[in-house]
């Protein structure tokens, strides 16, 4: 994509910088300002979250009841899984697209500015709630980021009414935010910047916003229901007023799995925009890539129920269930192809960036077989709530979602600093992340199919020779992260060589045409598009 | 960037090299058991071919891309091709996967009926979940048990050596016959919880006020141990499953002694409800019922857990008039997880529960409650 920007100097800009002081960041409505934001609050919960990881690793590192109660175990992990969720991993992708999608598409700022800042100021206050709920009397939520009913109605403590409030307050974030989106790409595109040109980022979150404006509301209402089933003697979820259990699970994972594309979908688009730099050419089919990911968000509505295949489905629904899930393994493997043969007599170097890339599509692809595997139905009885699926899902999150936010950082960061990172942390990072997070997941697959299930505190012996090597590769990876928090505060305070616009030689799009670091306003006038 | 190289080969070593060690022994630590019924052979089948399927294409793909990696790289002067975009070769990587995933449909569709057909089933068991023990019911024979968990507590806070079959335990093991195809209902009293028995390749939910099917037909004589596989509850962790396979001469033979061993018990009952037990009878049997079935909630101490599970010691129902007392351990609470222990413990045990609960912790109230006096509440139907 070729662009001639206009040459006009920042003085404009500097008539309208950021404001001094904390309001800068209380009312700030710049896209660049809401999406550091949204960055800062993501990695604040990922360590959150982290944290809660720690105390369930350690209390699995030998069989037996040694740091935390059984009770208070469920809460962390229900608290981990969600905050890891609703916390980390779409805040951030959405502090993302706050920066990238206005500097791809050639757009002074988002669509909708005020939206943007109630969207992301909201946000704290439903993690909050979260949070403090762990402190009340009876504890927080107990029941599983996946909240089964009756568990979360009949049989839950009250803090399930703070629960309800917070992921509603989560979901309304998250409407914004794709409202926002979907805006932004709609009618923001410089003039030339067609359809089928623009970066695969924007695309995948083009279509990402989709799912979230379809599935939330989903969530919503299952929500409403546990509060409602809970404390407004309804019995949607119970068979003694006419409800039903397993109805519950059906709302859930149509909201649930379209969810999960909701964290790798973006993922999909930072890796397409990050191999071919670093191969020095172009994406191999760019047009496919387009019509994969939509082919995903479609089969992503249809594949729910392989989440529930022990709930005693008719046979003709398993089969259904099986058959389409075995179908997204298809558009996913056009990717991973699509993505190896950009390599394919490249002429590749391995900046960090890029070696987090690769590290994403190799493992990633583990979790892509992973899946395939727990698609065969009969199998997937075997697999089904043991830490198989707690691999699987930990794969295509953590070394998916999460490597490939990394990798965006590392990509990323530069532009936005005007300084390049400190390398030599940063390939710390890379490599103590790498093992640990390998020692941490892969030995999960063993435990799990010799037998251990999911959201157990304690175990029989048989397990606790991979427990303990599991809870190492966990500390490890937690502490790796440590160094990353401070490479990232190192950047911010602007420690570092100096970069030119074109931060990396082989980068394609329009912001590696502005200066680094970005101007606090950029595309005040659109850029010109060949 | 050797060592990249080398790490991801060892990563690929790992993956490949498991299942080789993993096929010698039955049971493995790192594998799927092959199991003793002929559907879980075919599950472990299914499973070994879609691993070996993955394995094959995760070593093309991952052998190309570590190929480019090596000498397509720009510290050795290679020079970027241009080619993008070929119709074929997308077309190509979207067909042939789509005719491998035919091929795997194939026989897990065949599989997945079979084990869904449950109809000419020779013993029907109703398998009921509460929180958290299993309950039996040998249909159409009168025959009925709770199975709880029966390692011990000091087991799991670490004063005792852990034992081999560490959690995976239980007082009463649920009695099959082999050879004999075996029908399961599942349903529950409260949550969901998801009844499992890996070597049977059996794991269905149990879902309350509804019953799901399952079946099973085993080969070998032998123990086979499996847990609850859905969060219910604090006690999850805690509710193993245990089957002990028998022949069917000795499960005949079994039968005709559990019946026996009913009509024993209901004369014991008659035996009891005449006589009056001493206070520290009582009280040992009471502590006994208390620490298997009251302790996980109400906890030893009498506390509870605040917020969660009410405390007893200082309880009104405790401090109150006795009648109450039995008539909620007898019915239970609705809404709540208070179960009804009417069908789960005997005249005698619930005297005896509940004449500890308003003696212990301190409390010595000094009143004796007798099986006859639980018989009186029951047959006034309160
Ligand atoms: C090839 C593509 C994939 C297939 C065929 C697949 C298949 C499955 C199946 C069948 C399950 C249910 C396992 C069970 O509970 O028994 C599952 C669970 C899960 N998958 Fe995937 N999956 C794929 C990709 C992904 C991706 C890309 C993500 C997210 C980025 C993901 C996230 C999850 C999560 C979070 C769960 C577990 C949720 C829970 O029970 O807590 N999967 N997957
Ligand atoms: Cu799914």
């Amino acid at each position: 994509m070729e662009t001639s920007l206009p040459t006009h100097s920042d003085n404009h800009a500097a008539h309208h910088g950021p404001a001094k002081g904390i309001k800068r960041w209380l009312f700030t409505t710049n896209h660049k300002d809401i999406g550091t934001l949204y960055l800062w609050f993501a990695f604040i919960m990922f360590l959150t979250g982290g944290a809660m990881a720690m105390v369930i690793r350690a209390e699995l590192f030998q069989p037996g009841l040694q740091i935390v109660e059984p009770h208070f175990f469920n809460q962390m992990t229900t608290v981990h899984g969600l905050i890891m969720v609703f916390g980390a991993v779409m805040p951030a992708f959405t502090g993302l697209a706050n920066w990238l999608i206005p500097l791809m598409i050639g757009a002074p700022d988002m669509a909708l500015p005020r939206m943007n800042n109630l969207s992301f100021w909201i946000l704290p206050f439903a993690f909050l709630i979260l949070l403090m709920s762990l402190f009340m009397e009876g504890g927080g939520p107990a029941f599983g980021w996946t909240f089964y009913a009756p568990l979360s109605t009949t049989y839950s403590g009250d803090s399930t009414a703070l629960f309800v409030f917070s992921v509603h307050i989560m979901g309304i974030s998250s409407i914004m935010g794709a409202i926002n989106v979907i805006v932004t790409i709609f009618n923001m595109r410089a003039p030339g910047m067609t359809w089928m040109k623009l970066p695969l980022f924007v695309w995948t979150w083009f279509i990402t916003a989709y799912l979230l404006i379809a599935v939330m509301p989903v969530l919503a209402g299952a929500v409403t229901m546990v509060l409602t089933d809970k404390y407004f003697g309804t019995s949607f979820f119970s068979a003694a007023g006419g409800g039903d259990p397993v109805l519950f699970q059906h709302i859930f994972w149509f909201f649930g799995h379209p969810e999960v594309y909701i964290m790798i979908l973006p993922a999909f688009g930072i890796i397409s925009a990050i191999v071919p730099t670093f191969s020095r050419k172009k994406l191999f089919g760019y047009s496919s890539m387009v019509y994969a990911t939509a082919s995903i968000a479609f089969l992503s509505f249809i594949v729910w129920a392989h989440h529930m295949f022990t709930t005693g489905m008719p046979v003709a629904a398993e089969l259904f269930f099986m058959y389409c899930t075995m179908l997204i393994s298809v558009p996913t493997g056009v990717k991973v192809f699509n993505w190896v043969a950009t390599m394919w007599r490249g002429s590749i170097s391995f900046e960090v960036p890029m070696m987090f890339a690769i590290a994403f599509i190799i493992l990633f692809t583990f979790g892509g077989f992973s899946g395939l595997m727990l698609a065969i139905t009969p199998v997937d009885f075997q697999y089904h709530d043991t830490y198989f699926v707690v691999a699987h899902f930990h794969y295509v999150l953590v070394t998916g979602a999460i490597f490939s936010l990394i990798a965006a950082t590392y990509y990323w960061l530069p532009k936005w600093t005007g300084v390049m990172y400190d390398n030599k942390l940063a390939k710390w990072h890379f490599w103590c992340s790498l093992i640990s997070v390998n020692v941490l997941f892969f030995p999960m697959h063993f435990v799990g199919l010799a037998g251990m299930p999911r959201r157990i505190p304690d175990y029989s012996i048989q397990f606790a020779d991979w427990n303990q090597i599991i809870s190492l590769g966990g500390f490890a990876f937690g502490l790796s992260q440590l160094i990353f928090l401070a490479l990232l505060i190192k950047a911010c305070r602007k420690k570092g060589e100096p970069v030119p616009a074109k931060v990396w030689d082989g980068a394609e799009g329009l912001e590696w045409d502005l200066p680094s670091p970005t101007p606090y306003h950029t595309f005040s006038t659109p850029p010109k598009i060949k | 960037m050797l060592i990249k190289t080398k790490h991801l080969l060892n990563i690929l070593l790992l993956v490949f090299c498991f299942p080789l060690a993993a096929s010698e022994t039955a049971t493995s630590s790192i594998n799927l058991r092959e199991g003793v019924t002929d559907i879980s052979h075919q599950v472990y089948d299914l499973h070994m071919t879609i691993f070996y399927i993955c394995c094959v294409i995760g070593l093309v793909v991952f052998g190309v891309m570590i190929y480019s990696m090596i000498f397509h790289r720009k510290s050795r002067g290679a020079k970027a091709a241009n080619f993008h975009e070929s119709l074929k070769v997308e077309i190509a990587w979207t067909v042939v996967p789509f005719v491998i995933l035919i091929g795997m449909a194939i026989p897990a569709t065949k599989t997945l009926i079979a084990m869904e057909d449950a109809d000419e089933s020779d013993l029907t068991i109703i398998v009921t979940g509460s929180q958290w023990k299993w309950h039996y019911e040998y249909q159409g024979h009168d025959i009925d048990f709770y199975s709880l968990l029966a390692t011990p507590e000091q087991q799991r806070s670490g004063q005792w050596i852990k034992g081999d079959t560490y959690l995976l335990d239980v007082d009463r093991p649920l009695i099959l016959p082999i050879n004999k195809k075996v029908r399961f209902l599942m349903t529950s009293d409260d949550v969901i919880h998801s009844w499992w028995v890996p070597d049977f390749a059996v794991k269905k939910d149990a879902n309350p006020g509804f019953i799901n099917e399952a079946w099973t037909k085993i080969n070998e004589v032998g123990t086979y141990r499996g847990q609850c596989a859905e969060l219910c509850g604090k006690d999850h962790g805690f509710m193993p499953v245990v089957v002990e396979a028998v022949s069917e001469a000795d499960f005949e033979n079994w039968l005709l002694s559990e019946k026996d061993k009913i009509l024993q018990a209901k004369a014991e009952e008659q035996k009891w409800l005449a006589m009056n037990m001493s206070k520290d009878e009582l009280m040992l049997e009471g502590q006994q019922v208390y620490t298997a079935y009251c302790a996980a909630c109400h906890q030893a101490n009498g506390q509870g857990l605040p917020g969660a599970f009410p405390a007893l010691l200082g309880s009104p129902y405790v401090t109150g008039p006795v009648d109450k007392h039995i008539e909620i351990v007898l019915n239970g609470k609705s809404g709540t997880s208070m179960q009804a222990f009417a069908k789960q413990l005997s005249l005698k045990q619930i005297a005896a529960v509940v004449t500890y609960e308003r003696n212990a912790w301190g409390q010595n109230s000094g009143d004796l409650i007798q099986p006859k006096d639980v018989n009186q509440i029951v047959k006034s139907g309160l």
